[in-house]
């Protein structure tokens, strides 16, 4: 199909008035590929200075700056596009629609992000340096004690907030009008169903950001106290707000990352997703437990006996949906005909990493063990284990499954695999030690600490730099097979693969479902 | 159920639209008074009344006696001496009682102070009762001058039984150049 | 102050002895006997000496416990189905994809598992609440970057002090051996008795901090403005070590917390000292220093006080440079001026209220007289106290 159709245009201006969901979702992967890449080098940084004790390569204060700029590359930059742009080549290939709804307001939701995290990253040369708050950013940290960069920054947090806001309104929009006839709800793959709930997320929750960082600037620049004691407000506010966005904000990253291992497992198992149904409800459940969660970041703020209970209960409940889901992945393996491609092996590391990340998150719902636990690097191993071996593990493990797809050829298995292999254990020998040094009595966001965790902080800094040179191996392969990977013609790909991008000529075409797909009313979803 | 058009796309999408500036609104109309409502309920971070008490307690129980506990800082870049006069009060629940605190200003310009009132524990906050407080005012002092800065309370005679010390903390800033650093803004 | 350097000499002698008779791998283990603080490569929490700080280490052990059987279970069933459900060993794949049975019961189990971990953490979060009266209130104030104590005493003036890093700048910057507390010492602990229900009222001057000693099980924010409230009964005499634990600008990672848990008698000496300590310093200035004596005073000050932010050669950093800068080679009433009252709307902090009248002539004269400034001028504590009184 489509052959009737022109191809893609000629030279940049393809790219830069392009309304196809496919380019743009290429744009997206790519950007965010290159923001990994920037916040990955921060990262880097980071361990290089903490490798040994002392002060050896950077000041305090551009150290502050980088903990800061790598928390906001990371979330804003590298794993929150990375999945719109899964997003945007997979949803309307999965519903069988032709392009996302709002193709023109697609096209500008992608083009505000690259100048303005050059705004971002330009304010390292700034007066002052770059936001160094954290990716927290507390007040009055953030305000009264902030640099001159810190308008840039929230100018930068607005527009990327717009950004998002223009995503998810493209998302919903499509999934709620474009699906093919007899696609209903029920039957649409659960990448879809995770996406659209993240989206509905993130339309509730970054206009909140949105409003915590105008706060911000009125104090800032216009003489209010929103955040300062002094005229009446309370710096404890801007926590509640933030949280407020911010906890959603964690499921917003994890949840398309839970769509695409819902995808891959049974695709190599080569046996139906188990519990679809519960699979939805779960995914549900904790986008509204997140709304009632986010004091749990806050337990030593000095909140009343009651709330701190109230808090501990709703997030203790979490662990129910989540619990959920991991038994669903276990019995979709459990009798399958398993076999090992590397998206199987990123999927099956998201499997065991994240659950462990699960658990080191039940621990810290506990608020009287949380005292403990706040703000030192058990939080830091928790949160990495969710965030990159949760959400990075299943988009690489996307990358690769969906790549011989979008161009028609085979990455290199090999090198596939050693990528896996050395990401795995690189990732578990930096984030795992940083677990003890946490309960061992380790603050986070320190540039220099005592003796006593040495040995643990080389150990975890030569993971991370195992860990960020197996991502050079991941983009020579990406390369690579784009340029002269081994062609693949079959529709499927892969044996196991079930759902409509499937049933589509490999390559996809530049345009795809332009006359709608029959859908199976006896298929389940896929 | 509401339409914006009849297009189902453009629908959906301004309907969304709408959610999400009704949610920008709800950060300011919402959020944030809410909060205030809760710390005074709730005594969150000892946050008293920044208005007078006026009501008249039943009468005065001779048998109970609460220490009241005073406590000064200075926030950073305010320079003035402040502090109380005593340090801790024996008090009468149901008794008015008074104190003053000791303010002078050693910079050769005049400057304004604001002080912030926390209460610790935060449960005592709801039977801690201001009935006069230079913490509802900012307070002017001239260069080199000094002021007794009075503050009139009493302790409700519903304290819960097992609260014995009420520590009030004052935390002093500078206001001086801030261009409307009112405590109305709550 | 003379007390804790005699402590701190004698636990040094004593782990020598150890290290000498058993060897590094025991000391390790047994020195810490005498001296809480973090282990080497310690890999789990500490209980530390408190009740609560047990009960903490208690629960943390059965949540991880629960975690660890739970997680054997799922991985066990997953590594099964990954060694013999292969495709390779010729394995066919099932139908099935749903059961309602299994996930309900799946769902409901978590959930009374969930209710068995609330039960101990209820109880152990109203025991870290519990507010029986204390008997000794200490104000705990977060400075941008060190600790103010203050004890507020019911009779008498109340004993107040900061507590700095001392650590000196040479080991962070690794020109000389890093020493055994290396970033968890500071020039003046915290010092409480043993066995008495102390409390602490927290709070801060600048930016958000966050109290934390570990092993006494006390984590508690400290925010401008507002005061928060913890407690802590220590039945063990010893040093317990911590540090800030929230992000609080550029040298937030220097900002370590010592308590000294002494006797009480040893306590009632030290409070003793601490207040004629006050009065002698009332006396000291009164008297008229030399240069030599006052450079002397004035560098440790301002290795304290001054260097993080203007630099070990007064070459500037947060701060401007002292070194031959107009205030330090002006007149002496603006510099004065400068470090008692500060500079409103600034990072320089109004140091009035920190050091003492001898204190702040002797760093004052340093600045005058050092990194090749030169005024040859001096200022006296007399002069500082006139300053202040206008």
């Amino acid at each position: 199909m489509g052959d009737h159709h022109h191809g893609p245009a000629k030279g940049l201006g393809r790219w830069l008035f392009t309304t196809n969901h496919k380019d743009i979702g290429t744009m997206y992967l790519w950007f965010s590929f290159a923001m990994f890449i920037l916040g990955g080098t921060f990262a880097m940084i980071i361990r290089a200075e903490l490798f040994q004790p002392g002060l050896q390569l950077v000041e305090p204060a551009f150290f502050n700056q980088m903990t800061t700029l790598h928390g906001l590359v990371m979330v804003f930059g590298a794993i929150m596009p990375s999945f719109v742009g899964l997003a945007n080549w997979l949803i309307p290939m999965m519903i069988g629609a032709p392009d996302m709804a709002l193709p023109r307001m697609n096209n500008w939701s992608f083009w505000i992000l690259p100048p303005t995290f050059l705004l971002l990253a330009s304010t390292l040369f700034m007066e002052g340096g770059a936001p160094a708050a954290g990716w927290t950013f507390y007040a009055p940290l953030s305000t009264t004690y902030a640099g001159p960069s810190v308008t840039y920054f929230i100018f930068c947090i607005h527009v990327l907030g717009l950004s998002s806001i223009m995503g998810s309104i493209n998302i919903i929009a499509t999934v709620m009008n474009m699906r093919a006839p007899g696609m209903t709800y029920m039957k649409m793959p659960l990448f879809v169903w995770t996406w659209l709930i993240t989206a509905f997320l993130l339309v509730a929750v970054m206009p909140v950001l949105a409003g915590c960082v105008t706060m911000m600037l009125m104090d800032v620049h216009f003489g209010t106290s929103f955040f300062s004691a002094a005229g009446g407000g309370d710096p404890v506010l801007f926590q509640h707000v933030f949280w407020f966005f911010g906890h959603p904000e964690v499921y917003i990253i994890i949840l398309p990352a839970f769509g695409v291992v819902s995808q891959i497992i049974p695709a190599f198992s080569r046996k139906p997703l188990f519990g679809y149904d519960s699979m939805v409800y779960a995914t549900a459940s904790i986008a509204f437990l997140s709304f009632i969660v986010w004091a749990h970041h806050m337990y030593t703020v000095g909140m009343p006996v009651a709330g701190e209970l109230f808090f501990m209960y709703a997030t203790m409940l979490i662990a129910v949906p989540t619990g959920v889901k991991v038994f669903n992945w276990v019995t979709t393996m459990w009798r399958g005909s398993l076999s090992f491609e590397t998206p199987m092996l990123f999927s099956i590391g998201f499997l065991v990493l994240f659950t462990i990340g699960g658990f080191t998150g039940l621990m810290l719902s506990i608020a009287p063990s949380d005292f403990q636990y706040h703000d030192t690097y058990f939080v830091v191993a928790h949160f990495h284990y969710v965030m990159v071996a949760g959400a990075v593990f299943s988009m690489s493990a996307a990358i690769y499954f969906w790549l011989p797809k979008w161009c028609g050829r085979m990455y290199n298995e090999t090198m596939g695999k050693t990528h896996f292999w050395i990401s795995f254990v690189g990732f578990n020998l930096a984030f795992f030690p940083q677990h003890f040094v946490g309960l061992a009595g380790m603050p986070r966001r320190i540039p220099d600490y005592a003796l006593q965790f040495t040995d643990f902080n080389m150990m975890s800094s030569i993971g991370a730099f195992i860990y960020g040179l197996s991502q050079i191996l991941f983009l020579y392969n990406v390369i690579a097979t784009i340029v002269a990977g081994k062609p693949v013609s079959d529709p499927k790909v892969w044996d196991g693969a079930e759902g409509l991008e499937w049933t589509l000529p490999t390559p996809a075409p530049y345009h795809t479902f332009e006359t709608p797909p029959k859908i199976d009313p006896a298929h389940a979803h896929s | 159920m509401i339409r914006f058009s009849d297009n189902p796309t453009t629908d959906t999408a301004a309907k969304l639209v709408a959610v999400a500036v009704l949610m920008f609104a709800f950060v300011f109309v919402v959020m944030v008074p809410l909060y205030n409502v809760l710390c005074d309920a709730l005594g969150i971070n000892g946050k008293t009344s920044g208005e007078a008490y006026t009501s008249v307690q039943a009468g005065v129980d001779e048998s109970r006696l609460v220490s009241v506990q005073f406590v000064a800082t200075n926030n950073e870049g305010m320079p003035w001496e402040f502090g109380p006069s005593t340090t801790v009060m024996k008090v009468h629940p149901g008794a008015v009682n008074e104190t003053v605190f000791l303010a002078r200003n050693p910079l050769p310009k005049a400057m304004i102070a604001q002080a912030i009132p926390s209460i610790s524990p935060a449960r005592a906050v709801a039977y801690f009762h201001k009935t006069e407080c230079f913490c509802f005012n900012q307070q002017p002092l001239d260069g080199g001058a000094a002021a007794e800065l009075p503050l009139q309370y009493i302790v409700d005679l519903d304290l819960p039984a097992d609260i014995h010390t009420i520590t009030l903390s004052y935390t002093i800033f500078d206001v001086t150049d801030t261009i409307s650093g009112s405590v109305a803004t709550r | 102050m003379y007390y804790n350097m005699e402590t701190r000499e004698m636990c040094f002698k004593a782990k020598r002895l150890f290290k000498l008779a058993l060897g590094p791998v025991l000391m390790l283990t047994s020195a810490l006997a005498l001296a809480y603080g973090p282990k080497v490569n310690q890999v789990n929490m500490a209980p530390g000496p408190t009740d609560v700080g047990e009960r903490i280490y208690d629960l943390h052990m059965i949540i991880f416990w629960i975690c660890t059987v739970i997680g054997l279970g799922v991985f066990g069933v997953m590594f099964y189905s990954i060694i013999y459900h292969r495709k390779s060993k010729g394995a066919v794949p099932a139908h099935f994809q749903e059961s309602t049975k299994v996930e309900i019961a799946w769902t409901v189990v978590p959930f009374l598992i969930l209710i068995g971990m609330a039960v101990p953490a209820t109880s152990t979060l109203l025991e870290v609440y519990n507010n029986d009266e204390a008997e000794l209130d200490i104000l705990v104030t977060g400075y941008q970057w060190k600790w103010k104590y203050e004890y507020l005493t019911e009779n008498g003036e109340n004993v107040s002090f900061f507590s700095n890093l001392r650590t000196p700048q040479s080991e962070i910057n690794n020109t000389q051996p890093k020493g055994e507390h290396y970033l968890l010492e500071v020039d003046e602990p915290l010092v409480i008795p043993a066995n008495t229900k102390v409390r602490f009222l927290i709070t801060a001057n600048d930016v958000i901090h966050s109290w934390w000693v570990p092993e006494l099980a006390v984590k508690r924010d400290a925010i401008p403005g507002f005061i928060n409230e913890a407690w802590t009964k220590v039945p063990t005499e010893g040093i317990y070590r911590g540090q800030c634990a929230e992000l609080c600008g550029k040298d937030h990672g220097f900002m370590p917390i010592v308590v000294n848990v002494v006797s009480s008698e040893e306590y009632g000496q030290w409070l003793g000292d601490k207040q004629r300590e006050a009065a002698a310093i009332k006396e000291l200035m009164a008297q008229t220093f030399t240069l030599d004596q006052l450079m002397e005073r004035g560098e440790e000050v301002y290795a304290r006080a001054c260097l993080a932010c203007h630099g070990a050669n007064g070459e500037g950093g947060v701060g401007k440079a002292i070194a031959g800068s107009p205030v330090s080679t002006g007149d002496v009433g603006p510099h004065l001026e400068i470090g008692i009252n500060g500079v409103p709307g600034t990072a320089m902090q109004a140091f009035g209220g920190q050091l003492n009248d001898v204190d702040m002539a002797a760093v004052i004269t340093y600045q005058r007289n050092a990194f090749g400034n030169n005024m040859g001028d001096m200022v006296q504590p007399i002069d500082v106290y006139n300053h202040k009184k206008g």
